[in-house]
């Protein structure tokens, strides 16, 4: 019964196929797989817009959405029938075919990526061996789409979104990468399937999620930051920065091609979340022996909201940043301590067991976290203005 | 520390998250069409004609002398004199308002014409759901439409009105001593001339005389 409970999609998908003739059978299944991801996920893209609007309503002391339907759930429903009904305008000057291919290639991209997310045991679309890679090389093509956004609208505000989008993703890309390389180092396969197994064990009914160890928490703090640049959400949210540039590189879209954007950007909060659910905590696994029970495609969801949960929560507390606080905080602080991270999970990996590697491995961490933070934060002196002109 | 005010900050919101839950006062959201915060006193929106009693033609205070058309500077008010006369509140005839137009959609709210107005006839409503399909005759109240009971005008605006009401009451009394001490004078001539017909003629014409004055006390209080 459990495991059936566990398995559910899973056999759904083979009593489905078992009606086809056997030689459609394996292409009927990988089908049923992607309208599978196709309907789950915009449906949380569609929970997490309605519950990001009442969380933030809430922590300013707001309602909220709470005209359509009860409590306002059916506003997600309201807004599509809204963007589809607008007018699609198409500047004049646009270049009109990459001006429509950019969001449908952002949100190709952005679908892409769940292919190889394992939501749950044996629930993963694609098991390929270098899925971590084929991740990476899927959430990087969004600035192209980005950027042919931005060029194509002929729009300076636009323009200025995508050069800022570009400029942030590739700095934090690195970053998120570095941050994932040492979970790699340590499960030996860029498999996102073979990452979960290694942290699904229990040790006193405790799991074994790399959160858990230093390197994977000071890990897993860089990939949340990386991760929130790389979506271009608050406090990262340059690109699109509202007061600045009305919306960043989407300015020149409406009706149904904005709300791709907008869609977009949820995908890839979600399939991020994802990731680093995947990659730091633990998966589909449960956060306690005593749970197995309970499906494995529940732990991953509830990560995950969690995980948008915190996002949320975020975006409601921190202002946006600077450019070149951005640059630097990227360059200065967040890259010198991934690498630095990379350091500490390679001596944490050869020095064999014991609570030795735990002290050592944290107390660097601790450390180098000081003394960079301390030296970030130095109060730079100004001296008086000066004017070589002026005076 | 790098990182602590963060944690702070992400502590402050969470607090506010929680404490929307629980806490009234933090919550000031007042959901318009279902609940609806009170409206101050002062508050104004567009004038109405008020009248006493329970009959709006009868009991309008409105005499119709077109102070409030001259002064109201967007020229939003139309008012046309009637032929005839009725008695106001005194009990004085006095001509009324044939016509008395107000296009609120040239109305500025700017409250001259309740300053103005010598007869407490015009004054200011709170009612402001004026919305209307007809954006030209819809906004064009006639003086049916204006005309409000001063019960009304004592819900909306209750220390004003009372002001109103004890000032009008004031001025009947002493309108009334006025035509009793006129009346009684006149009574006591009357007493004079039957004693000497011969000074008939002239008794007759300063009761006649009487009620003239009225109009230009009223008007040197306003």
């Amino acid at each position: 019964m459990i495991e059936k409970a566990d398995q559910i999609f899973i056999l759904l998908r083979n009593w489905l196929v078992s009606f086809l003739p056997p030689a459609w059978q394996t292409a009927a299944g990988v089908v049923l797989g992607v309208i599978g991801i196709i309907a789950v996920f915009p449906g949380l893209f569609a929970i997490t817009t309605v519950l990001e609007r009442k969380g933030i309503g809430r922590m300013q002391n707001r309602l909220g959405p709470n005209r359509v339907g009860p409590f306002g759930i059916l506003q997600p429903i309201a807004d599509a029938i809204k963007s589809l009904t607008k007018e699609d305008v198409i500047p004049t000057n646009a270049d009109g075919v990459v001006h429509f291919l950019a969001p449908v290639y952002l949100v190709v991209v952005a679908f892409m990526g769940f292919a190889v997310l394992p939501v749950g045991r044996n629930m993963v679309l694609v098991d390929m061996d270098a899925s971590l890679l084929f991740y990476f090389a899927m959430g990087a093509s969004t600035e192209v789409s980005i950027f042919m956004a931005g060029w194509s609208s002929r729009n300076k505000y636009s323009l200025l979104g995508a050069m800022r989008a570009v400029a942030q993703m590739i700095s934090y890309e690195v970053p998120l990468l570095l941050s994932s390389v040492v979970i790699v180092m340590m499960t030996g396969s860029l498999s996102l399937v073979k990452i979960v197994e290694a942290q699904n064990q229990y040790t006193w009914g405790l799991p074994h999620w790399y959160i858990f160890t230093p390197w994977g928490f000071a890990g897993f703090i860089m990939y949340a930051i990386a991760g929130t640049a790389e979506t271009n959400r608050s406090p990262f949210d340059l690109p699109e920065g509202e007061s600045e540039l009305v919306a960043g590189y989407f300015t020149e879209y409406s009706g149904f091609k904005f709300a791709l954007f907008f869609l977009a950007e949820y995908l890839g909060m979600l399939s991020i979340s994802g990731l680093g659910t995947t990659l730091f905590l633990g998966g589909w696994s449960a956060p306690l022996a005593a749970l197995t029970w309970v499906p494995s495609w529940f732990w991953f969801f509830s990560k995950v909201m969690l995980s948008i949960v915190v996002f949320i929560w975020i975006r409601g507390t921190l202002p946006r940043l600077r450019q070149d606080q951005l640059m630097n905080f990227a360059w200065k602080f967040v890259i010198p301590m991934t690498l630095l991270n990379l350091f500490v999970a390679a001596i944490w990996r050869f020095m064999g067991e014991g609570w030795l590697r735990w002290i050592v491995s944290s107390s660097i961490l601790i450390v180098v976290y000081i003394a960079v933070a301390r030296a970030g934060m130095r109060r730079k002196h100004f001296g008086p203005r000066s004017y070589r002109y002026a005076d | 520390m790098l990182g602590e005010g963060i944690l702070k900050g992400l502590a402050e919101t969470a607090r506010n998250f929680a404490g929307s839950f629980v806490s009234k006062e933090r919550m000031t959201t007042v959901e318009y069409p279902e609940e609806r915060a009170p409206l101050p006193e002062a508050s104004r929106v567009f004038p109405f004609l008020v009248y006493d009693g329970s009959d709006w033609q009868a009991g309008m205070r409105c005499v119709a002398c077109q102070i409030c058309e001259k002064e109201c500077p967007p020229k939003c008010i139309y008012i046309e004199k009637s032929k005839d006369k009725k008695p106001d509140y005194t009990g004085k005839l006095q001509i009324y308002p044939a016509r008395f137009d107000i296009d609120i959609s040239v109305c500025m709210s700017c409250q001259i014409c309740v300053e103005v107005c010598p007869f407490e006839a015009i004054k200011m409503d709170t009612e402001f759901e004026l919305s209307t399909t007809d954006r030209f005759g819809g906004l064009l109240y006639d003086r049916k439409q204006l005309a409000r009971s001063n019960e009304y005008y004592h819900s909306i605006h209750p220390t004003e009105a009372s002001e109103v009401d004890a000032r009008l009451a004031d001025e009947k009394a002493k309108a009334d001593a006025k035509a009793k001490a006129a009346a009684e004078a006149a009574k006591a001539k009357a007493a004079a001339a039957a004693a000497t017909p011969t000074n008939a003629a002239p008794a007759t014409k300063s009761q006649l005389a009487q009620p003239t004055a009225d109009p230009a006390s009223q008007e040197s209080k306003g």
